[in-house]
């Protein structure tokens, strides 16, 4: 049960982290669906300096291992910027195109670096079983993980930014209607850029926290699994509000608890169903919820349509 | 020349070509940035593929190989084309691909049923897989894309499950196609002659014609233009009595057949076997979007721009592997589909170049 808690604890604040980017970068009217990989090259981020600067103090090690990924993550989603904001590119296909660059690019970099230290070593792995400690504190069994008050400060932080702030409030005039927020003198460009940057650093972040979930090795091949997407869900299911993101992103991550935990409960255990199944049933849910919560979606009512000074 | 460049056709085949070749240069810094010795070799060797093989014989038997899996490459993209017409990004084409890929396996591994049967119960399957996806778009008005990712996913792992089933015992592969059920595998019409590779079938003929079909059916025809003005506008063409549901549906479940027709012209060419532990959804549906994409989203197109991702997609094993990876091919096709999103922006330069000569050319008379 303990397990069940932590797993769905931390989960649930990888995708409170990634959501909570989505919905800025929405609200400020870009569709970021390049979330899965901007988690990917910010989990880089944070492994490097966890496998390679684990002799520093903790706490050192840890802010640096964050600003890692958060930079990574904010470099990354320039990509995003530079195509959606100024070349009006297709959102959806740019943010395709990144999470399969993010990956490839991974893997040809890890390899390349492991190759470079030991000509045998052809993995994609990297290694962080020292940095990974320093990020934990273990309380009698439950793993009690730093990002999880980290995650809870972001929603508190995105909510006053979003909606007691003039700048958040700006940025949300931007994605519902840029013609007239550019109208008033608010720069649409400089907005959608904040809105993006944001996301990148907050997904950067989710992405490190995926990786130091469960394991304390990553072979980066594998990405990150549809977190990205299921983050984006999680998004619509919380209506693009963060208070309400907290809530669904609490759901999500005990369904995919318990495909880690599962073995650990007598009844689930003597069900004897495939691991398959519980692999599968965090995306299931995801179905299932956006089945009944689309229809009266709030979505940004700009988001995903390039602006044109020459629209208005 | 400058008729020529006005011309649409024409323009996207030069914005796929900066495209290619930017995205090559990219390949190359990496290469080199990772170590400058042996990166010129590597990415000629890329580029060449099956041309660096000495003998003849072994380079038509390799150029059969990068043909059998273009086929299903053609296919994705055709699918992920057909939906993109009609508005809608099927990013579950990846998905569709594996439903496709699990039935006709099961059905020639489990049942024994021929080459035909197996084909279309896969492209019924991965039709009706297309289909939910629909059905969510035109009833619940969930995204697309998300709802394709997680359909991927749910796909992956039920294959899995049921491919299970019939696989080896000692591995994770499902059993060889031509030892259980030779009669489930697609017929070569001697094609396996003329390339010295048994792994040509029929597939390549019938891939051709399908590209050409959808071309004519996106054309030429009243359900295709029904389905474009679906796409292009959806409340216009509901205004115009078309029923813009049943299109929305339609569209994806004719997405996810040819999907799942790629894949059964690739698993039961025997070339490849399902791998019951695979812990990420086969790459094919995510090139075919590259391939869509660069082939400037024109049926035809379409066959070249799948033909050179397998290309060097396959290159990419030639690379040195002492320094470097073969996923290389992969950070090459992704940088391709990424300046895919400013083809717009190269069009409309060219376009402002010509109208600047022009007004020159106006000014001198």
């Amino acid at each position: 049960m303990l397990l069940l808690i932590q797993y769905t604890l931390i989960f649930a604040s990888v995708l409170l982290l990634v959501a909570l980017g989505g919905c800025i970068s929405e609200h400020s009217g870009i569709i970021n669906l390049g979330l899965e990989g901007i988690m990917v090259i910010g989990a880089l981020g944070g492994a490097l300096v966890m496998s390679r600067l684990a002799f520093l103090p903790p706490a050192v090690m840890v802010l640096l291992a964050l600003l890692a990924a958060i930079v990574l993550g904010m470099i990354y989603s320039c990509l995003l910027g530079v195509a959606a904001i100024h070349f009006k590119a297709d959102q959806t296909l740019v943010g395709t195109a990144m999470n399969l660059l993010a990956t490839a690019a991974a893997t040809v970099f890890v390899k390349a670096m492991n190759t470079a230290s030991n000509p045998d070593n052809h993995s994609s792995e990297i290694e962080y079983v020292a940095g990974r400690k320093m990020f934990i504190v273990n309380i009698n069994g439950f793993e009690f993980n730093w990002f999880m008050p980290l995650a809870i400060v972001a929603v508190v932080l995105v909510y006053l930014f979003l909606y007691k702030n003039r700048l958040g409030l700006r940025l949300m005039a931007c994605g519902e209607h840029p013609q007239a927020a550019d109208s008033v003198g608010i720069n649409v460009y400089k907005m959608r850029w904040m809105g993006v940057l944001i996301s990148g650093a907050l997904a950067g972040m989710g992405g490190l926290c995926y990786i130091l979930a469960g394991v304390s090795l990553w072979k980066f091949e594998n990405g990150v699994a549809g977190f990205g997407f299921l983050a984006l869900a999680v998004m619509i299911f919380g209506q693009w509000k963060p208070g309400k993101i907290a809530l669904a992103a609490l759901l999500f991550g005990l369904f995919r608890a318990l495909s880690n935990t599962y073995m650990g409960f007598p009844f689930l255990a003597s069900l004897k169903l495939p691991s398959n199944v519980y692999n599968m049933m965090p995306y299931i849910v995801c179905l299932i919820v956006l089945a009944f919560t689309s229809k009266t979606s709030r979505a940004p009512k700009a988001e995903g349509i390039p602006y044109d000074q020459g629209m208005r | 020349m400058k008729k020529l460049l006005k011309r649409e056709g024409v323009q996207a085949f030069l914005a796929s070509i900066i495209c290619i070749l930017l995205g090559l240069l990219i390949g190359y810094v990496v290469l080199l940035l990772i170590n400058p010795n042996g990166a010129t070799e590597s990415i000629v060797k890329l580029v060449q593929n099956f041309f660096v093989s000495k003998r003849a014989n072994l380079r038509l038997k390799n150029f059969g190989n990068t043909l059998t899996k273009t086929i299903p490459l053609i296919m994705c993209s055709l699918s992920i084309l057909f939906s993109y017409k009609v508005g809608l990004f099927n990013i579950g084409a990846a998905g569709q691909y594996v439903a496709g890929a699990c039935a006709c396996l099961y059905a020639a591994l489990g049942w024994g049923w021929g080459w035909l049967p197996c084909m279309l119960f896969a492209m019924v399957i991965a039709a009706v897989y297309g289909a939910i996806v629909g059905v969510l778009k035109a009833y619940c008005n969930v995204n697309e894309v998300i709802s394709g990712i997680m359909l991927n996913w749910i796909g992956l792992y039920t294959a899995n499950t049921i491919l299970s089933s019939v696989k080896e015992t000692a591995s994770p592969y499902t059993l060889y196609l031509d030892k259980e059920n030779p009669s489930a595998l697609l017929p070569n019409i001697g094609l396996d002659k003329l390339f010295n590779n048994s792994t040509v079938t029929i597939a390549v003929p019938m891939a051709l014609i399908i590209a050409i079909v959808v071309s004519i059916v996106l054309n030429k025809t009243r359900i295709g233009y029904e389905l474009r003005a679906t796409g292009i506008n959806k409340n216009a063409a509901k205004y115009a009595g078309m029923a813009e549901n049943r299109n929305i549906i339609m569209t994806l479940a004719i997405s996810g057949a040819l999907a799942g027709l790629g894949a059964s012209m690739l698993y039961q060419t025997g070339y490849m076997r399902w791998e019951c532990t695979q812990s990420s959804v086969p790459a094919m549906g995510f090139n075919g979007i590259a391939a869509a994409f660069l082939g400037g989203l024109s049926p035809i197109g379409t066959i070249f721009s799948s033909f050179f991702i397998q290309h060097i997609t396959d290159g990419g094993s030639n690379v040195n592997t002492n320094f470097y990876s073969s996923q290389i091919s992969d950070v090459i096709s992704s940088v391709i589909i990424y300046l895919c999103g400013f083809v717009l922006f190269i069009k409309l330069t060219i376009n402002k170049m010509i109208s600047r000569s022009d007004e020159k050319k106006g000014a001198k008379n």
